[in-house]
């Protein structure tokens, strides 16, 4: 697993890039801008990314990451990518419910079922 | 387990995103030891940082010679906090509903509809600078679809 940035781990899987948030917490706008640039570092790597973010060590987050979620969407599908997201802790499940955001992204259990999804659609 | 003394403080922070850290973890420690439960901090976590960051962006505009602020009471039943700033205000009413249409997709608009969703009380003075928001231990979330923003 190589680490490009501090607060993300990035790890290759068949054809998926899977890019786990390191922080236990994502608060402040700084954090927010830290990770959009270290995550969009990835997504300009390749177009047609199969990426998924991995919100296993995630606890808390505000409403600032479901925007920095959106923005990474829009430029990986502008990219010709994919996107999903898994091991979400039930709590941020709840905030991604209230928001309707569970209508935007595809979410999954885990890093595996969220990797199938990709050949599963060919 | 003898009853926690209620706690109640009032506070004027710099009006900056940073700000909040140590009062955050004083409210925070103030809902454990009344007997708080998880989702019950997790919910007045949320509310806190969306309520205080408006305060910051929306309210004061990140002008840093402006402040906000701060009073809470936490007690065996619920906690209260109030939040002002020292910007003109705004009405609620007139903020789009981020669960709509093209607003689904907007990368902002969202902290004042999570505010609501997880605080069971949650109003504005009648300059729209204040924010006072309630939430009763033990009480659940309201359902999700249920949440108004004004």
């Amino acid at each position: 697993m190589a680490a490009i940035q501090p607060r993300i781990s990035v790890e290759y899987k068949d054809e998926a890039t899977i890019v786990a948030f390191t922080d236990e917490k994502i608060l402040e706008e700084t954090d927010v801008r830290d990770l959009r640039e270290a995550v969009e570092s990835v997504v300009e790597q390749a177009s047609g990314i199969h990426l998924v973010l991995d919100f296993r060590h995630v606890k808390f987050l505000s409403s600032a990451v479901l925007g920095l979620l959106i923005r990474i969407s829009k430029r990986v599908y502008e990219r010709e990518g994919e996107l999903r997201l898994c091991n979400i802790h039930p709590g941020i499940h709840e905030v991604f419910k209230i928001t309707r955001l569970t209508n935007v992204f595809e979410i999954y259990e885990d890093v595996d079922s969220a990797t199938r999804s990709f050949s599963e659609q060919r | 387990m003898a009853a926690e003394t209620p706690v109640r403080c009032s506070l004027v922070v710099k009006s900056e995103p940073s700000a909040l850290g140590r009062p955050c973890r004083q409210i925070l420690a103030a809902l454990d030891a009344q007997g708080f439960s998880q989702d019950d901090i997790f919910a007045v976590h949320l509310a806190l940082e969306e309520a205080f960051l408006n305060a910051v962006k929306h309210g004061n505009r990140m002008d840093p010679t402006k402040k906000v602020t701060l009073e809470y009471a936490v007690d065996q039943e619920k906690v209260e906090i109030n939040i002002t700033d020292e910007g003109a205000g705004f009405d609620p009413r007139t903020i789009p509903d981020p669960r709509v249409g093209a607003n689904l997709y907007r990368p902002e608009g969202r902290g004042l509809l999570l505010i609501a969703a997880y605080m069971h009380t949650v109003g504005y003075n009648a300059q729209g600078n204040g924010l006072r928001m309630i939430r009763y231990k033990g009480r659940p979330t309201p359902e999700a679809g249920k949440a108004s923003i004004g």
